[in-house]
């Protein structure tokens, strides 16, 4: 069963729709990244299902209540900021004993001086206490408590706001960025922190990110939104080689995938090379199609008997591989390949060389971005194109 | 070389400092001064700082027995602290709602607000004169607090304050389960110290040098404030006695000088602080 569950959200500022109609549904202990470039609506879309910003239609459930017309405060929602949003005022320990006594205690015994004489607030109180102090020894924070968050690095920061959010133990658990500010070594090891915390809370988690390789290795399903339609919900694996669009396939994959523009014939048959893909359900009236292939399975290899010929114009040496930039002499565009620095050490700048690509490896996409399913139907040898 | 040119230059700069300074500052220092000098020495054409003759004490006296000095600066201490408190309960709800929810009216508010920081007292004086002999309530506290009871200065201050609170901090704390008052009262407030102590002096300054709007509605002893009672002070003397006079200047202006002494650090802090980042 769902926990959250988001049904046909929509929103508009000023004319300029930011959210189409966005459903999502998250299960129980599910970690759902939603990723997409900047100003996509991911970030509203979260604030929305937080009650921080109303949605023009649509509905938010969580554990199959309404709660779209709910207020934050009555959601039982809790969220990380990308900049944390600790009161700088309070030290580490009160920041994280906020949530806990605003739910816990009564608005007479919050109150100063007074509320310290009503009774029954002083067992409360101490049960607070104790909370805050497993919790921040689970999070290896308990010598933090009495600082302020001035007096904090940018990850022991991070951890208080982790801490404050997950204290209470909230039905929905939402994170905006929460490693962003963080430097680079430090988000590695945060993530793998966040993915054990999560696990341990078994809270369905909506995580927004713009940066993919938080999303495909810390989520259990990763969401890519596009501007502010959300284009495909699928797990990293899957949304990595079965694309649904090609701005999700553009969006994952560093170097970006290699897209191709080529012809396709009345009968739906789309010849690249020496391959020829027959298309499943072609459009209509449409004659052109986009060729999409991930550099890591485009194959260089010196001479110029092959199929597809190239010339390198750049290689960019990355230490665990090699980046190789080609020009196609047939269409003059750059097909990007990624190969082993083991591989790349026969080429060099300039050389003309055989492109190879695995037919199953190449998604068929029409250019309105939509995915065309595809079959190789014949390769041909490369004697055999040249006479036909 | 360079050190030297270096002690020339921060020598050059305090000195000019110091000079500006002492302009400033020489007629309280000659204030001080008459304020030791006896009635003769004080009408006697030639001009020293130094008295001849130390009268210190008998002008002290003078102006504590004339007019009932503590009942002046207890006016004073009620009706600054009155007007600073409730301007405060009043500006900063207003000041946080235009500067972080969002409602349809907020830009015509905010153009009201622009439109009341043009109109000084004296235009609106005489209506509110009329208003508060009908309701007679000339000659109290109420006739002296209440015009000042909306500074749209401080609302003014306080929204561009608050701007630069962050707005996930504001959202961190709904998703905490705060109201919106107690978001004000928890979180707004106590992060906005340095604007309020920075609004504090402003406000305490004014109000306690203000002389025009006591005149207007007190003409009772009873509620002077300290301006007002040197007026009485005044024209209570057929000669004026200017050594009391300046000592009883003295005397009501020390509280400010002492006061601002004592909040000084706060306020250079609050005004150089950069905010809330972290």
């Amino acid at each position: 069963m769902s926990v959250l569950s988001l049904d046909n959200i929509t929103k508009s500022f000023a004319g300029n729709a930011i959210l189409n109609g966005v459903s999502l549904e998250a299960g129980q202990g599910e970690f759902i990244a939603l990723v997409g470039p900047s100003g996509c609506g991911k970030s509203t879309l979260l604030r929305i299902v937080a009650g921080l910003d109303h949605a023009d239609s649509g509905e938010i459930a969580i554990g199959g209540r309404n709660v779209s017309s709910l207020a934050a405060a009555d959601r039982n929602i809790a969220m990380v900021f990308q900049s944390y949003a600790l009161y700088p005022h309070l030290t580490a320990g009160q920041n994280i004993a906020v949530p806990l006594a605003m739910r816990r205690l009564t608005a007479a015994q919050r109150l100063p001086f007074i509320g310290d004489f009503l009774p029954g607030q002083r067992q409360i109180r101490a049960d607070i206490q104790r909370q805050v102090r497993e919790m921040a020894a689970s999070l290896k924070i308990d010598h933090l408590l009495d600082r302020k968050p001035g007096q904090m690095s940018g990850g022991q920061r991070q951890r208080v706001a982790l801490a404050r959010a997950m204290v209470r133990r909230p039905s929905v658990f939402l994170m905006d960025e929460p490693l962003s500010n963080l430097d680079a070594n430090l988000r590695v090891h945060a993530r793998g922190e966040i993915v054990e915390l999560h696990r341990r809370a078994g809270v369905p988690t909506l995580y927004v990110t713009h940066d993919q390789s938080e999303a495909l290795s810390m989520a259990d399903r990763v969401a890519v939104m596009i501007g502010g339609t959300l284009l495909q919900l699928a797990p990293p694996q899957e949304i990595y080689d079965d694309p649904a669009h090609i701005e999700v396939a553009r969006f994952l994959g560093q170097p970006r995938i290699n897209v191709l523009e080529t012809r396709m014939d009345a009968t739906g048959l789309v010849r690249f090379g020496a391959l020829t893909l027959a298309v499943e359900t072609a459009p209509p009236s449409e004659r052109r199609v986009l060729i999409g292939v991930r550099p890591e399975f485009v194959r260089l290899r010196p001479g110029t008997d092959g199929i597809l010929r190239a010339r390198i114009e750049r290689t960019e040496f990355l230490g665990s591989e090699v980046i190789i930039h080609a020009r196609l002499d047939a269409i003059g565009e750059t097909i990007v390949a990624r190969i082993a620095p083991a591989d790349a050490a026969t080429l060099s700048t300039g050389m003309p060389v055989s492109v190879e690509i695995e037919p199953s490896r190449m998604m068929l996409f029409a250019t309105t971005g939509e995915r065309l399913r595809a079959k190789t139907v014949a390769i041909a040898s490369s004697r055999e194109r040249a006479h036909g | 070389m360079t050190a030297h040119s270096l002690a020339f230059g921060r020598i050059l700069r305090f000195g000019l400092l110091s000079l500006g300074a002492l302009i400033f500052l020489a007629p309280y220092i000659f204030m001080i001064s008459t304020a030791g000098k006896a009635q003769s020495e004080i009408f006697s054409s030639s001009l020293s700082l130094i008295p001849e003759q130390w009268s210190f004490a008998e002008n002290f006296t003078k102006a504590l027995s004339r007019v009932s000095m503590p009942t002046l600066l207890m006016n004073g201490v009620i009706v600054c602290a009155l007007i600073f408190i409730v301007q405060v309960v009043v500006a900063i709800p207003c000041a946080y709602a235009m500067a972080k929810l969002k409602f349809r009216a907020a830009r015509s508010m905010m153009v009201l607000v622009m439109l009341g920081l043009l109109v000084p007292i004296h235009a609106t004086a005489l209506p509110l004169y009329v208003a508060f002999d009908r309701l007679s309530v000339l000659n109290s506290y109420t006739a002296l607090v209440a015009p000042f009871s909306i500074s749209v200065f401080a609302i003014f201050l306080f929204l561009q304050f608050f701007r630069a609170i962050p707005d996930d901090l504001i959202h961190a704390a709904r998703l905490d389960g705060m109201s919106e008052p107690g978001i004000v009262a928890r979180v707004i407030v106590p992060n906005a110290w340095p604007a309020i102590t920075a609004f504090a002096i402003f406000s305490v300054v004014a109000h306690w040098n203000d002389l025009f709007w006591p005149l207007v509605v007190v003409s009772n002893q009873d509620f002077a404030t300290p301006p007002l009672g040197l007026l009485y002070f005044r024209a209570a003397e057929a000669g004026d006695d200017y050594g009391a006079l300046m000592a009883a200047t003295l005397i009501i202006t020390l509280p400010l000088v002492a006061a601002f002494l004592i909040a000084q650090k706060r306020f250079v802090e609050g005004i150089t602080m950069t905010g809330l980042k972290g």
